[in-house]
């Protein structure tokens, strides 16, 4: 009996004791994964934090030493200086327009693309998917000239200037950016075309076969059956593109220098049209000059101004970014 | 019966395959107005000199002269006067640490983030933020940047950053290991913020694909008493492998055609600033075959280790 007794406390004692070293093990676990991710989230927003900080810094806190984060003389002068300098609400409005017309003609172009790839059997696939990847590797450096000389004087087969006695001038407006996206054929389409065609793939083929079945065209099955499950992925691509065309800086200074005002282009060219400004500002005969310290107060922001909507829209639809990451499929 | 149900089935297929050319349709009209067209005209311009005259440009017959002079006589003044050539190697060895580091790192990453526990989402919706901070032309103004660097992070801090690497080196160096790989791991602390913020689609990329594994795998083997270790190697890193391929050919893309790298901003200013349009698309040509091989041999190298369900 009491044999029995000492038995079971002791297999008791065991198992507590097994219960305790588990779950101290699970315990430092969760803290060492902690510390890691909070350091890395930390690492991630510092920059921003810092943008911030500067932001608020007036000229006296930049050179005062015992100032390392926080200002002591907080001021919103910064904005004001940047914003107007900037033409930030011309160039905002027009970076929208730009950011929303090529995401959304890139979200159509890029899911029709995607699924004529991914649902059709047809010859030459293998080769025309493979040229997908290529116009992802091939630096965009190698086609720059010939694409800005061709948009300077546009023309297909010397139609324009049969009609109008002149091609058309293009640069510096909206148009290169919509034929491009049109034709999947802008900023990282081909990644697009890959995701989409990867979710794609994933679905099950009897999903389409009983829409067949049961009479529905090509085109129907497509809008009726395949696009409203592919909204995740189409919602990653969509996210992706109208960011991506919102900080892009290579098409942007390539087809609209000197054209549309948009805010990469603005950003570039900051700290000069800062100095302009202030000497108009100030009356002063010859052009202010910037201590580097202040220019980088000036560029730091400007380039918050830059990012704060993206991070408004980033805040909205992170919450459907994330989720559905689980239902793309990217890489099915 | 037979004969005639066999027919009709091939006319689905034959429409079928039209409608994926139609559905194609709007790839092959870009593709060759707005990449191979310019692709064959850039090769052209480069065995050309090129004259801006009124109205359009003038093509005078060149040869090869641009390619022999970016690959044997060019120097950039703008790097200390190295040579085409010695830029294009040292892009390429700093590319290889970045993708190894990246892959590693996201790979690291995504796993956490597949782990349940409190706050996930909002873990997740940071470390892809990057995606949005670190794009374009945000990257480039925050590069080098004079307040960025003086507070902590960015690379070019040159103070307090290398002064704790110096440490951990002095660290890593008494426990006797290789120098190399000291080396690499001092670089890897050196350059966290760079690695962290470059990793975001790569993440997403290998966090969908954890997501995709079938947990039923992971029941039979927990019946049959395999370990989390165990799980981890046997299960989760074959079933995720085809994305370390796909992840490691991104990131050399990304790293190598990034617009602020140094083969970049050379090309782009001998065509913008300097008005050497041949000698740009040369260099362009140069760099575009060097990138397809240095993708080709990773493909070929990393396709040969990576496991396929199929």
């Amino acid at each position: 009996m009491n044999a029995m007794l000492e038995k079971i406390t002791n297999i008791k004692l065991f198992g507590h004791h097994r219960l305790t070293g588990y779950t101290l093990g699970r315990l430092g676990w969760s803290i060492v994964r902690g510390v890691i991710i909070i350091g890395i989230c930390f690492l991630i927003l510092y920059p921003t934090m810092v943008k911030f900080l500067v932001s608020v810094m007036s000229e006296q806190d930049l050179y005062d030493i015992s100032v390392k984060y926080i200002a002591k003389n907080p001021t919103l002068d910064n904005y004001k200086t940047v914003i107007t300098a900037m033409k930030y609400p011309e160039a905002f409005w027009n970076t929208l327009k730009l950011s929303l017309f090529t995401s959304i003609m890139q979200l159509v172009s890029c899911t029709i693309i995607g699924y004529g790839f991914a649902r059709f059997k047809f010859k030459g696939r293998g080769l025309l998917f493979a040229l997908v990847i290529i116009t992802l590797i091939v630096p965009p450096q190698t086609i720059m000239i010939p694409l800005y000389l061709h948009f300077k004087d546009f023309d297909i087969l010397g139609i324009f200037k049969l009609i109008l006695g002149k091609p058309l001038k293009l640069l510096g407006g909206y148009a290169p950016f919509v034929l491009m996206s049109a034709t999947g054929m802008g900023l990282k389409n081909g990644l697009y075309i890959y995701i989409i065609r990867q979710f794609f793939r994933g679905m099950p083929k009897e999903l389409e076969e009983a829409a067949y079945v049961d009479g529905a065209g090509l085109f129907r099955t497509f809008y009726k059956i395949m696009l409203p499950s592919a909204v995740p992925a189409m919602l990653t691509v969509f996210l992706f593109s109208f960011v991506w065309q919102w900080t892009d800086s290579f098409y942007s200074s390539l087809f609209l220098s000197g054209g549309l005002r948009v805010l990469s282009n603005a950003l570039s060219g900051v700290s000069h049209a800062i100095a302009l400004h202030l000497t108009n500002l100030r009356g002063s005969a010859t052009t202010v000059y910037l201590s580097p310290v202040l220019s980088s107060m000036y560029i730091n922001t400007a380039s918050l101004l830059v990012i704060l909507p993206l991070l408004l829209v980033y805040l909205v639809a992170q919450r459907y970014f994330v989720e559905s990451i689980e239902r793309t499929g990217i890489v099915g | 019966m037979a004969a005639k149900r066999k027919k009709r089935r091939m006319g689905l297929e034959e429409k079928k395959a039209m409608m994926g050319y139609v559905f194609v349709l709007p790839f092959i009209i870009g593709l060759l107005t707005f990449f191979l067209f310019p692709m064959i005209q850039s090769f052209i311009f480069s065995l050309n000199v090129i004259e801006v005259v009124e109205g359009g440009y003038t093509l005078r017959p060149n040869g090869i002269n641009y390619y022999k002079t970016a690959l044997l006589q060019y120097v950039s003044t703008a790097n200390e006067g190295k040579s085409f050539m010695t830029l294009i190697g040292e892009g390429l060895a700093a590319m290889a640490t970045q993708v190894l580091l990246v892959v590693i790192f996201s790979f690291f990453a995504a796993n956490l983030l597949n782990q349940k526990f409190r706050g996930r989402s909002v873990a997740r919706a940071i470390f892809f933020l990057p995606v949005i901070l670190m794009s374009g032309v945000i990257i480039a103004v925050d590069s080098g940047d004079l307040l960025q660097s003086s507070m902590g992070l960015t690379q070019t801090d040159a103070q307090e950053g290398s002064f704790q690497a110096v440490a951990l080196a002095r660290v890593l160096l008494s426990t006797r290991l290789d120098t190399r790989f000291v080396d690499f791991i001092v670089s890897a602390v050196n350059r966290i913020y760079e690695i962290v913020s470059a990793s975001g689609v790569q993440i997403l990329v290998f966090l969908a694909g954890l997501q995709s594994i079938s947990p039923s795998l992971f029941e039979a083997s927990n019946i049959e008493g395999a370990t989390g270790w165990e799980n981890f190697w046997k299960i989760t890193f074959p079933m995720v492998s085809p994305l370390i391929l796909v992840n490691t050919v991104y990131t050399v893309i990304d790293t190598l055609t990034n617009s602020n790298s140094v083969v970049m901003t050379i090309i782009r200013d001998e065509a913008f600033r300097n008005a050497k349009y041949g000698l740009s698309s040369a260099m362009a040509w140069i760099y575009f075959v060097a990138i397809m091989l240095v993708v080709a041999i990773i493909t070929g190298i990393i396709s040969r280790l990576v496991f396929y369900q199929e």
